[in-house]
């Protein structure tokens, strides 16, 4: 069942779903890097909540002069309109205002979302409104997507993909370096606002699949678990927007599976398998990298130090560094140093000798800077240059 | 500007006219809130020549190069760049800001930060090519970050992270080069190799201005000297404007004598 949906034979409706969930999920993941690199990324969730009034208000004009209310079309123009609205307001709060820009975000989505539920309440009440089914804005619904509908999503999907590699470059800048990117002469209050216009295009055209209240989802976590993989903005930006994607392919497919299942919310959770897939795995930035990396460094000091002290015929007292000891056969079980254990001693010390001749010698400083205490200098050094450490030493050091 | 001044680059420029000056400010304001951080300046820099903006903590120093950038907004007050409005010429200038502007946590690699500096001129649509790679590298080197190209920028030291922003800097091959305190906490050797790029850069006939907090170096590195405390206080060839009588206007009771004893 789940295959079928996979490789889209459930149906027209379902194929439909899928393919746009999949474009949405690229587009948003895409968009949404910039946003988060910026570190603006809650701004998506107050252009979200601001397109519910849109949604109402439009659906009433249209009803008012005479037209179908539920033309997607035209609700997806009212939402934008609002949300806009909410975009220039959070914008103006920040900038005029001694506001900072998660309160002004905070007062933003919380008053239009609230309004948005006043309108909706309203048109509950009216005539033409019983069947209008506007709260499947909320979490989305797909069940009765049309071809129209589809077609929508894909090329707004596909226009906004598009703007956004168009504007990498400046986005990119601006992200990392406002002031340098104003002093080449770049509108820097135009590039945020076309960055988050991005954003507010990647809301209404998901409106339809995944919802308002989700949306968010879909703009942050795909970034945020691509940048566990690179360190680079133009693969951070690739592959948010095939994780968003594949979010969006597979939740939808999914959710296609059985009857009941919410298109919005499984798109979510599938992001986030991957985000936290991503969170464990990813080499260099993952967790278990990072653990693994600490681990090891660890034993590193732990078995310096041991040696250290075994040279210098000192007790060692840490648990570890003697289990340490003892499996690397340095020393028996009884605690006395073995053969190995006294040849490795005295080379740690000889090390340690010669990292101080070293750091002692101005002449020497860029070599210096390398020292950490584990790494024996000839890593660093040319063997003519050990033996001129060693002159330092005297005889009887060396053997 | 004075003619052995003049000489010695190879210029005989009359005292700075406002049309030959690469940066020229007239009665330029900028306020935070209510409290102008510049107040009503005039400042006419010499072409050709490293001037150092000195003043004391708060002074307005990065906010007058912030403002004659339009990097924040001046209340009032006009700029002009080689006698031309600044949105003219703003290929030929390069600025520097101060490092701790940015989140060095960006994913981005020290090449690619150099290559910021030819956005402007690759536009949106142009590829990076190989040429463009190559300039990138080459300014690496004047830095003497040429091994570096490939690191994430987090795994810099403070100092290899100054010298990346001036490599940025130089890859735009400007006329005039202006920087936000380039040697704050940055280690000697660090320092010395910006000063070189920078004398290298006045040597083939460009403008340097940084704002610089060290008053001790002022007269090694810098041959002329911007003294400011919110409004101007003295400008001119370090010999002439670098006074104590001229650091006591601006720094007032906030001089340390062991400072003022380096200057004389």
């Amino acid at each position: 069942m789940l295959w079928d949906a996979l490789t889209l034979q459930l149906g027209y409706n379902a194929t439909l779903v899928t393919v746009g969930a999949a474009l949405l999920g690229i587009a948003a993941g895409a968009t949404g890097t910039f946003l988060f690199l910026g570190k603006r990324a809650l701004v998506s969730d107050a252009i979200s909540h601001a397109t519910l009034p849109g949604v109402g208000l439009a659906f009433m004009v249209m009803v008012a002069v005479g037209g179908d209310g539920r033309a997607l079309p035209g609700l997806l123009a009212g939402s934008a309109l609002s949300a806009g609205a909410g975009l220039l307001c959070v914008s103006a709060l920040t900038r005029r205002t001694r506001l900072s820009e998660d309160a002004a975000i905070g007062a933003v989505l919380s008053v239009f979302f609230g309004f948005g539920v006043v309108l909706l309440t309203v048109i509950q009440s009216m005539s033409a409104g019983r069947q209008a089914g506007l709260e499947t804005f909320l979490l989305g619904a797909t069940a009765g997507m049309l071809w129209n509908d589809a077609v929508v999503i894909a090329a707004g999907g596909a226009l906004v993909l598009a703007l956004t590699v168009l504007l990498r470059r400046p986005m990119t800048l601006v992200a990392f370096d406002p002031g340098y990117a104003a002093a080449g002469g770049m509108d820097v209050r135009r590039i945020e606002l076309a960055m988050m216009g991005l954003a507010l295009a990647v809301t209404v055209v998901g409106l339809k699949i995944v919802g308002l209240i989700l949306i968010v989802a879909l703009l942050i976590i795909p970034p945020v678990a691509a940048r566990f993989w690179s360190e680079r903005v133009t693969r951070v930006v690739a592959l948010a927007g095939a994780i968003g994607g594949l979010s969006g392919y597979g939740g939808a497919a999914i959710s296609a599976t059985a009857p009941d299942l919410p298109t919005g919310p499984i798109i979510v959770l599938v992001a986030f398998a991957l985000f936290l897939a991503s969170l464990l795995a990813a080499p260099g930035r993952g967790v278990l990298a990072a653990w693994l990396r600490h681990r090891r460094h660890r034993r590193r000091v732990h078995l310096r130090q041991g040696l250290l002290a075994l040279a210098q015929g000192q007790p060692i007292y840490e648990a570890l560094t003697l289990r340490l000891l003892r499996r690397a056969g340095y020393v028996r079980a009884d605690g006395v140093a073995t053969e190995a254990g006294r040849a490795q001693a005295a080379k740690a010390l000889l090390d340690e000798r010669r990292w101080q001749i070293l750091r002692g010698d101005p002449a020497h400083e860029a070599a210096a800077a390398r020292y950490d205490g584990l790494t024996p200098p000839e890593r660093w050094l040319t063997p003519d240059q050990i033996a001129e450490l060693d002159r330092h030493l005297g005889p009887e050091a060396v053997t | 500007m004075p003619l052995e001044l003049a000489a010695k680059h190879g210029r005989t420029t009359a005292p700075a006219d406002l049309g030959r000056s690469p940066l020229a400010i007239r009665g330029l304001t900028v306020s935070y809130g209510e409290k102008p951080a510049v107040f009503s300046v005039d400042a006419t820099f010499a072409p050709g020549a490293m001037t150092a903006i000195v003043g004391p903590n708060g002074a307005g120093k990065s906010t007058l190069l912030k403002a004659a950038l339009g990097v924040v907004r001046p209340l009032s007050g006009r700029v002009t760049c080689w006698g031309r409005p600044l949105a003219r010429q703003r290929g030929r200038i390069a600025y520097v800001p101060q490092r701790a502007s940015v989140d060095w946590d960006f994913p981005t690699r020290v090449l690619d930060v150099v290559l910021m500096g030819l956005y402007r001129e690759l536009g949106l649509l142009r590829r990076v090519g190989p040429e463009q790679r190559a300039r990138a590298v080459a300014c690496l080197a004047r830095v003497g970050m040429e091994g570096f190209a490939e690191r994430q920028i987090g795994q810099l030291s403070g100092g290899q992270q100054q010298r990346v922003f001036l490599a940025r800097a130089l890859a735009q091959e400007a006329d005039l080069y202006l920087l936000d305190e380039p040697l704050a906490g940055v280690d000697a050797a660090t320092e010395k190799a910006i000063i070189a790029v920078l004398q290298a850069l006045r040597a083939e006939g460009r403008t340097v201005v940084a704002v610089h907090h060290d008053l001790a170096t002022v007269p090694d590195y810098f041959d002329r000297v911007f003294l400011i405390n919110t409004t101007p206080v003295a400008e001119g060839p370090v010999a002439e404007a670098f006074t104590q009588a001229n650091l006591q206007a601006a720094y007032g009771g906030r001089l340390a004598t062991a400072q003022m004893g380096a200057v004389v």
